[in-house]
């Protein structure tokens, strides 16, 4: 019997029972399509998290006060050292050549008042490159001014959702607030974004550097961001970092260097392996419509066992009833999950037009594996009645004298 | 295929051929201790009552089932030492089966039924359908050819399953009660169709309990309690 005789002869069974055709198809392709989709939701975020990281920009180098060993967990947020890294650090760091920008930061949590209203929030300190290095971009005024670098000055910029609690929608520009003790003028006001690396940097205040140290009383340097003038001077400026830390800091090189890579790689494999548990999750129900098959070929078989019959009678070994049996579930799965697979990416499409900001993606992989399931179960679960089938005596088969429950 | 068989090999030598069932309990002879010879040709009536065991013969000798003790050569080949697959592939090459409930797939047409055994014989699909055409033609039935079984008549019914039947054009055609599901008219169709390919050469096995139709035979064999008892030749 050749394949498309094969092929024409099943496609005839299952035009003939459209119902039971209908039945397994909708189940085996509603099983894939939910692998396929619940996975786009564990890749979306994924994607989402490296968009976030590509944010920062991949030039991108962080500095930590205290030495953390990094291996498999996640970065570290606060190290711990008994040597502050402090401003002077930062500015022996800026001598670097390869370094196109550098923002020390201090950052505390601070009341902020304005006149009845008053706010807790974190306050960083910074220079003016934090802007650029952050990619935060001014909606009202301007970034702190230059002289920040290295000087304490009484100006302030706001986020944007700290600015509408304080000011409602007047304006804020050259507006006196309290942080603290002391009093700042609002020079700008960030444009609105999102949460960024998990501070909200819409409910934030930010100051010159100097005047960081002064309010918090302490030189301590939260975190450096670095920006390097290269891509690939990455692990040479992480060699100099070191190098000039140690000379500063009577030969420990006591900080930790994180570069976008290395966080991103962290996220990245939770998320993939999110990603691989829910699809694993929605796989179940593949192996549920294996069953299905299973128990509907079952009856099939009985259904069929005149025509079995016959077919042996005819000259059909047990081998050619057994091929027929796995061919047609083969066929059904394969169609199933085809259909399964466009449910399913119609369904991402969808989704990508109600919530356009959430990268929703069905990897190729896991069509490929949901596919491979679906045809794997529905081949594992026919086995056994298209060997009941290939067993059948032709004789009794054909009198139709085999029970339908044996 | 067995022009390089001597002559004087019969078609179908049976030796001592025996065939036990349980029933409840109690054992039973179907078949009980059957020699036979039938030539390349002939034209045998199997008669007999019911439970003589004449069913279980044309099974025997249609390699449908399997002896307990005994010896059966088909074309001059012992059949015993055959597995499955191969008595498979000689009931396809060397034996037509024509049941009385005819036996078509519903959901096939005409044409489509037929071609099964050149389907399962893994011919090229223009083979299939010129040969099927050919023998549908045979049996007076060409202008039916893409109507399904229930758009048919029984007699062409029949027609039909004795064209897929013939259409792998085998040296033997085994039938059971051919006619027993029809009138007498379409039953006279079918035994003159069933006849005249015995004429073209092809040896004929009807199992029947009609004795008219047994008294058109050239060859009776009567059947009681699994043995013969009566072997009439001309």
């Amino acid at each position: 019997m050749t394949l498309i005789d094969q092929l024409r002869f099943n496609t005839q069974v299952l035009a003939r029972q459209r119902w039971r055709t209908a039945l397994l198809l909708l189940t085996i392709s509603l099983g894939v399509a939910s692998v396929v989709v619940l996975t786009s939701v564990g890749e979306g975020a994924r994607r989402y998290i490296a968009g976030e990281f590509s944010a920062l920009g991949q030039q991108i180098l962080i500095v930590l006060p205290g030495k953390t060993e990094t291996s498999g967990a996640a970065p570290p947020l606060y190290g711990t050292s008994p040597r502050d890294l402090t401003l002077e650090d930062a500015n022996a760091l800026a001598r670097l050549s390869t370094i196109a920008r550098i923002a020390p930061i201090i950052a505390g949590t601070a009341r902020v008042s304005h006149g009845s209203v008053a706010r807790e929030v974190v306050t960083l300190g910074t220079t003016p490159d934090f802007f650029p290095v952050r990619n935060l971009r001014i909606d009202l005024g301007q970034p702190l001014p230059s002289s920040a670098v290295d000087t304490a000055s009484p100006t302030l910029v706001l986020g944007a959702k700290l600015k509408q609690e304080l000011f409602g929608n007047s304006n804020p520009l050259n507006q006196w607030l309290r942080i603290g003790e002391r009093r700042f003028r609002v020079v700008g006001v960030l444009e609105e974004r999102g949460e960024s690396l998990g501070l909200d940097m819409r409910d934030m205040a930010i100051i010159p550097i100097r005047s960081a140290e002064q309010l918090f009383n302490s030189a301590g340097l939260f975190r450096i961001l670095l920006e390097l003038k290269q891509i690939d001077q990455l692990e040479l400026t992480k060699r100099q970092i070191l190098n000039s830390i140690r000379l500063r800091h009577d030969g420990e090189d006591d900080v930790t260097l994180i570069s976008q890579d290395s966080m991103l790689n962290s996220f990245d494999n939770v998320l993939s392996t999110l990603t691989a548990s829910v699809g694993a999750i929605a796989a179940i129900s593949l192996l549920v419509a294996g069953i299905l098959i299973m128990n509907i070929s079952l009856i099939s078989v009985s259904q069929r066992q005149r025509e079995i019959g016959l077919l042996k009678a005819l000259g059909a070994p047990a081998s050619r009833v057994r091929a027929l049996f796995l061919h047609e579930s083969l066929l059904l799965t394969g169609a199933g999950s085809l259909l399964g697979i466009a449910a399913g990416e119609l369904a991402v499409a969808l989704a990508l037009q109600l919530l356009p900001n959430f990268p929703f993606y069905a990897p190729l992989w896991a069509e490929l594996a949901a596919m491979l399931i679906a045809v794997g179960s529905g081949l594992l679960f026919s086995w056994w009645p298209a060997n009941r089938a290939a067993g059948l005596d032709p004789v009794l088969a054909m009198r139709g004298a085999i029970g339908g429950h044996q | 295929m067995n022009t390089s068989r001597p002559t004087n090999t019969p078609l179908i030598n049976l030796s001592q051929l025996n065939k036990q069932y349980q029933i409840g309990n109690t054992p039973f002879n179907a078949l009980d201790g059957i020699d036979l010879q039938i030539n390349a040709g002939e034209y045998v009536a199997i008669t007999g009552p019911s439970g003589s065991g004449k069913s279980t013969l044309l099974n025997m000798i249609g390699l449908l089932d399997r002896p307990d003790k005994g010896c059966y050569q088909l074309l001059g080949e012992a059949t015993e030492a055959l597995d499955e697959e191969l008595r498979a592939r000689r009931r396809r090459e060397q034996i037509g089966f024509i049941f009385q409930a005819f036996h078509l797939i519903p959901r096939l047409s005409a044409l489509e039924n037929i071609s099964l055994p050149l389907m399962l014989a893994g011919l090229p699909r223009a083979e299939q359908q010129q040969r099927g055409m050919q023998a549908l033609q045979q049996v007076g039935l060409g202008p039916q050819a893409s109507q399904r079984p229930n758009q048919l008549s029984g007699g062409q019914q029949q027609r039909v399953a004795i064209a897929r039947a013939i259409v792998m054009q085998p040296p033997l055609l085994l039938a059971d009660e051919p006619t027993g599901n029809l009138d007498q008219r379409s039953g006279a169709d079918v035994i003159e169709l069933l006849e005249g390919l015995n004429s073209q050469g092809m040896t004929l096995l009807i199992v029947t309990h009609d004795p008219a139709l047994a008294q058109r035979s050239r060859r009776q064999l009567q059947l009681v309690d699994g043995r013969i008892v009566s072997d009439q030749q001309p």
